[in-house]
């Protein structure tokens, strides 16, 4: 991350945090065990896991609506564990968050809906309205301002929840599973407003899913939870090209155009089967037939797949290298001095 | 035979009965039953409301709850209720006529019900808020929270006001308790309907005036249900 090497400003800072619920005639249970998490000003970071694995209960430790047994919760520089309730209130409100469910007001109108957390600041009904009136242009939805939310569909729901979240002009914007209820269609829509936002707004994003889906295509960084740990972290392409963590994975699995080695296991060929990452730009060029060309051997491509993750182009081949041991030797190191991941099957 | 066509002579009908009643007194104890509804309502809904907010809010995995000071509170404010409410009226009118003579100065007439209508009414109003509150979506007053509200602005902009039709609702079942209150204050002299369907109808074997109390009453009740049931349509946003 460029972030990281310049030393951009760290945004949140969640250092060892332990959450654990008391239970009558049992056990506490523990959702979080010693989390630390960085966010750096203006990325998307997304925490995947399974239900249960603590994601949420971490998503809500940030704004305090979850208080961690231990641990400090850093936003902006200041650390909201040691603040007094009126102090966390105004630090709330540059904390944005959208929820799975919405969360609307369902006897407001979208524009009323909008308009509570501009009340709650306390701002003239003058500038209440501007701001609603931009706010409604942003999310599009200036034609339903008058409607209420059981008269809107999910997505526009959702819109509703993404502009009051946006109304206070926050640093960060938390997401709650929030297109976990929508379906792919309007999940796509909803993703590419938040990609928006970020990059028009430098608004820092911070959302939590069980869809590896969600990550690929929005998130520059990711991290896996499990049982109340993060088991696994880096920038999405490390992850999704790389995972380590069995859970990782069985998520990177689900995304249908990534390479398994199941299919693989029926295969019996003569040559040398080898796994090739591209990165970047060069996904597009003809590495492969570049680097063979000058020997004696051929190579069948068994699988492959090229995408793109968030905005990177990314590929992944599997292919068999038939000829003689020195060729395919020559080929592999050839393949690694250009910067490729070449792993041998 | 003679005795009987005597009698017939001699006893009135029921509906020549009805046509002798003095409306004047009716119209009285009419309006007397509308103003211990109106006032014992208006009480009762702002203490209930209070009441009822309270126990909401300290009540278990609320706003307040769980701290001690709210478990404290709860505990108490709910024991109240719980007594009150287990205290039939008749009795509990009786009781607290001290504390009616001290609040308004009197313990008998339209103006010493309305402390024994409010006292036995509230507790009741104040579950149904409780439990009217409870249906607010938990999702939403989250969001608030996210929002920055404060807890009383919770309570005003999103409690309050996602639960109105519940509590319309329970402004109208509250109401309709009321009127049956009203009649058994009659008991005591509280006066109004109750108040003559004892003295006419039952002291003095009125059968008429009782039939003519009754089916007033239940026109009042018909009518508060009917405007109930309309405001909760009209506020209806799901």
């Amino acid at each position: 991350m460029n972030g990281l090497q310049q030393g951009v400003f760290r945004l949140i800072e969640l250092i060892d945090i332990e959450k654990a619920y008391i239970r009558k005639k049992a056990e506490p249970f523990v959702a979080l065990r010693g989390v630390n998490l960085k966010l750096e000003k203006g990325e998307i970071f997304g925490v995947i896991g399974r239900s249960g694995a603590g994601k949420s209960t971490l998503l809500r430790s940030i704004n305090l609506l979850e208080r961690p047994t231990s641990g400090t919760v850093i936003v902006g520089g200041v650390d909201l564990t040691a603040l007094g309730e009126k102090e966390l209130q105004e630090k709330r409100k540059k904390i944005g968050m959208i929820f799975q469910h919405f969360n609307l007001l369902s006897t407001a109108t979208v524009r009323d809906n909008i308009a509570f957390p501009l009340k709650i600041s306390k701002l003239s009904s003058k500038a209440i309205k501007e701001r609603v009136d931009e706010l409604l242009e942003l999310v599009g939805l200036t034609a339903q301002q008058h409607q209420y939310p059981s008269q809107l569909s999910g997505g526009q729901k959702q819109r509703v929840g993404i502009a009051r979240a946006l109304a206070n002009d926050p640093e960060v914007l938390l997401c709650d599973e929030a297109t976990s209820a929508l379906d792919p269609q309007t999940t796509d829509s909803i993703l590419s407003l938040l990609k928006d936002i970020n990059r028009k707004m430098g608004i820092t994003i911070l959302l939590i899913t069980h869809e590896m889906a969600v990550i690929r295509s929005i998130c520059d960084r990711v991290a896996v939870m499990e049982h109340g740990q993060i088991v696994e972290s880096g920038t999405v392409l490390d992850v999704f090209l790389n995972p380590v963590h069995s859970i990782t994975k069985e998520f990177v699995s689900e995304v249908s155009d990534t390479l398994g080695n199941d299919t693989l296991s029926a295969f019996e060929g003569d040559g040398r089967v080898v796994r090739i990452n591209f990165r970047g730009e060069q996904t597009y060029e003809p590495v492969l037939y570049e680097t063979v060309r000058g020997t004696n051997a051929t190579f069948a491509i068994l699988q492959g797949t090229v995408s793109r993750m968030k905005d990177v182009p990314y590929g992944q081949l599997i292919v068999e290298l038939r000829g003689s041991d020195d060729d395919v030797d020559r080929i592999i190191a050839e393949l690694k001095t250009r910067g490729l991941a070449v792993n041998e099957l | 035979m003679m005795m009987l066509a005597a009698n017939v002579e001699k006893e009135p009908t029921f509906w020549q009965s009805v046509m002798e009643i003095d409306w004047k007194v009716v119209g009285k104890a009419t309006n007397e039953t509308l103003y211990m509804l109106g006032y014992s309502l208006l009480f009762t809904v702002i203490l209930g409301l209070l009441l009822g907010v309270l126990l909401f809010l300290t009540s278990d995995k609320q706003l307040l709850g769980g701290k001690f000071y709210a478990r404290i509170i709860y505990g108490a404010l709910s024991l109240l209720v719980n007594v009150l409410r287990s205290v039939p009226f008749v009795i509990l009118m009786i009781l607290i006529m001290p504390f009616t003579k001290f609040l308004v100065g009197t313990k008998i007439g339209v103006v010493g019900a309305i402390p024994p209508l409010v006292v036995a009414a509230a507790p009741f109003f104040a579950r149904l808020v409780e439990s009217a509150l409870r249906e607010v979506d938990r999702g939403v007053i989250e969001a608030a929270t996210a929002m920055g509200a404060s807890k009383g602005m919770i309570v005003l902009h999103v409690l309050l006001r996602e639960a109105r039709t519940g509590l319309i609702a329970a402004v109208t079942i509250t109401a309709v308790t009321l009127v049956s209150y009203t009649a058994m204050s009659g008991v005591i002299g509280g006066g109004g309907l109750g108040d003559l369907a004892m003295r006419y109808g039952y002291q003095r074997f009125m059968i008429e005036v009782m039939a003519v109390t009754v089916l007033l009453m239940l026109i009042l009740v018909q009518i508060l249900q009917m405007v109930g049931d309309a405001l909760v349509r009209y506020f209806s946003r799901r």
